[in-house]
């Protein structure tokens, strides 16, 4: 099925949801409002003529001062058996940065919405193991919001002090005689 | 023998009742040689059964989709090569083409024949160290001997080609950096006319050999389905059986024109990853065949603002104003780039030796984009392992680690 078709059929189904649809170099996106999101999720894993079985990639993105609300989740979505492909964007608000998970529907879901907690704060509801995946545990921020310095915080991360502060005892260490 | 269930002694051995049997949590990696760089696993093992495996990973984070996004589409191309780092050329070529996809630019024949090449190249080698290294963490040392024999024989042939072994950043935006020399391709063909008869030799090592086959038969086993649902792509989705290969379904560069097939798995475990990776690479060494012998003549990159003039494809009479304005625009191309690129979002992927590596690009309409998303096949294979070992032994989670084919540089990004 053509990009174009499927994204009609989804705001027929879903006239409420769909915000917009954008189209460049033959790749369809389809923004829709994070609400409902599982639903159409599971509309198009689940109808025999769409069957996108194939999560190929679930990201973030921060339109800090660009747009409003200020980030997105860009599902990008594969049918391997008709072969065809659509992108869905959920618009996620600054003040409430939550969105349902679609891990029920994708099991590889699960690292893709880790790794976009852990880069911008978006928090998945539902989620199994919500934690950070790149990033220390115990790290402050989120590394790539827009308004995060490339060259990183300002303070220290405490990890590293105690990794120096570990080796500087190693390097005192008098052996004894 | 009779089966005997968790947590309950068979009926015949008397325990003291002061025994008891309990979980054990064993923390494997991060600085493990099996794991293939840093990768912790966490395994909560019942005996010799793993109960929950909780893998770790982002040790080699180095925030490259940040990098990127500061950076112009052209100097953005060697944070690539350290991605996945023993297939750093079909990582430059994954991101060129989806550039030029982003750009609209369309890069001439001859460069693309030449990149297909390279890349199945690159194919080649990333198999031969994964054999190698897989076979050595089951327990076989003497293919990791053999298949290093080969795999410096490729090094070497990328030397001979762009100066670099292993980061080699030699594709570019709209074509490749230099045009291939007539000595690199007789002995790129002299190459590929041994390495059939030596992939024979390393079966004749492996693929019957009776421990090899303890080890790898029924172990790891996902079926066609679930691998799709847990995202899983290259050898290992197609071992389960399904086909599914982007060189074939959405073809870039030369690879609709030429011939080779994608081998299928059936039972979706270790050895029939195995057995894909083997045969993908004598097809990786017919399609080198094709390239060469197709090679077609003419221009290497396309004149486009984000390329640069190739080095020696200028007259003689020209060269020394040809100097002078090639550097002035080498250096400005690299510092700030062209300031324009189309507005518009793209995902394109590209069929690497690991899977499916996909490159999404936002571009706000400057020279630089605006969000540089990578798609990591280790990643998603990373995160399927619980489903793989989980219900196993200890001892087939290096068969699985293997299987998957992880490098965690491109895992952690």
């Amino acid at each position: 099925m053509e990009p174009q078709e499927i994204a009609e059929k989804i705001k027929e189904r879903f006239p409420d949801e769909v915000i917009d649809i954008t189209s460049f170099r033959d790749q369809v996106s389809v923004i829709a409002k994070k609400e409902r999101i599982v639903d159409i999720c599971r509309y198009l894993h689940d109808d025999p003529h769409l069957h996108f079985d194939f999560l190929v990639d679930l990201c973030g993105v921060d339109y800090l001062d660009k747009k409003v609300p200020r980030f997105e989740v860009v599902y990008n979505l594969y049918s391997i058996k008709y072969r065809h492909r659509i992108r869905l964007k959920a618009q996620v608000p600054e003040d409430n940065p939550r969105i349902d998970t679609v891990t029920s529907m994708w099991a590889g879901a699960n690292w893709h919405e880790r790794e976009c907690f852990d880069m911008y704060g978006i928090v998945f509801r539902g989620h199994p193991d919500l934690r950070r995946i790149l990033m220390p545990e115990d790290w402050e921020g989120y590394p790539l919001r827009k308004d995060y310095p490339v060259k990183g915080p300002e303070k220290e991360w405490p990890g590293f002090q105690e990794v120096l502060d570990k080796a500087k005892a190693f390097r005192e260490f008098e052996w004894k005689k | 023998m009779e089966e005997i269930s968790r947590n309950q002694p068979p009926s015949d051995i008397r325990i003291a009742p002061e025994l008891h049997t309990r979980e054990i949590t064993l923390n494997m990696g991060p600085q493990h040689p099996a794991t293939h760089g840093v990768l912790r696993l966490v395994l909560e093992l019942d005996g010799e059964t793993i109960v929950k495996c909780t893998p770790y990973v982002g040790y080699l984070h180095r925030g490259t989709e940040k990098l990127g996004e500061n950076r112009t589409y052209l100097s953005a191309l060697p944070l690539t090569d350290r991605l996945d780092y023993v297939s750093s050329m079909n990582n430059n070529i994954g991101y060129v083409v989806a550039v030029e996809r982003l750009l609209g630019i369309e890069p001439p024949e001859r460069a693309k024949f030449i990149r297909t090449m390279v890349a199945e190249m690159g194919r080649i080698s990333n198999h031969l160290l994964w054999l190698g290294t897989h076979a050595l963490d089951i327990g076989a040392i003497t293919p990791f001997l053999y298949v290093f024999r080969e795999r410096e024989r490729i090094m070497d042939l990328f030397e001979e080609l762009c100066g670099a072994r292993l980061t080699v950043s030699y594709p570019r935006i709209g074509g490749v950096r230099n045009d291939v020399s007539q000595k690199f391709l007789d002995d790129l063909y002299a190459f590929t006319e041994e390495f059939p008869g030596r992939i024979d030799e390393y079966e004749t090592l492996l693929t019957v050999n009776r421990i090899w086959l303890r080890r790898t038969k029924g172990v790891g086993v996902i079926p066609a389905e679930e691998a799709i649902n847990w995202g899983l792509t290259g050898p290992v989705l197609r071992g389960s059986g399904v086909r599914y290969d982007i060189r074939k379904f959405a073809p870039y560069d030369a690879y609709d024109k030429v011939e080779f097939e994608i081998p299928i798995g059936y039972n979706g475990d270790v050895y029939d990853r195995y057995m894909v990776r083997i045969i993908e690479m004598g097809q990786a060494n017919r399609i080198i065949r094709q390239c060469i012998e197709k090679l077609p003549k003419g221009p290497i990159t396309i004149d486009s603002p984000f390329t640069l003039p190739p080095k020696g494809s200028l007259s003689r009479r020209d060269k020394e104003r040809f100097n002078k304005d090639y550097y002035s625009r080498h250096f400005v191309l690299a510092k700030s780039g062209p300031k324009e690129a189309p507005q518009g979002e793209i995902y394109v992927a590209t069929e690497v030796p690991k899977g499916e590596l996909g490159f999404y690009f936002i571009s706000d309409g400057t020279g630089r984009p605006y969000r540089m998303r990578i798609r990591a096949p280790s990643f998603v294979h990373a995160s399927a392992l619980p489903r793989l070992c989980e219900g196993g032994l200890v001892a087939d989670v290096i068969s699985n680690i293997g299987s998957i084919d992880i490098v965690l540089g491109e895992c952690d990004r």
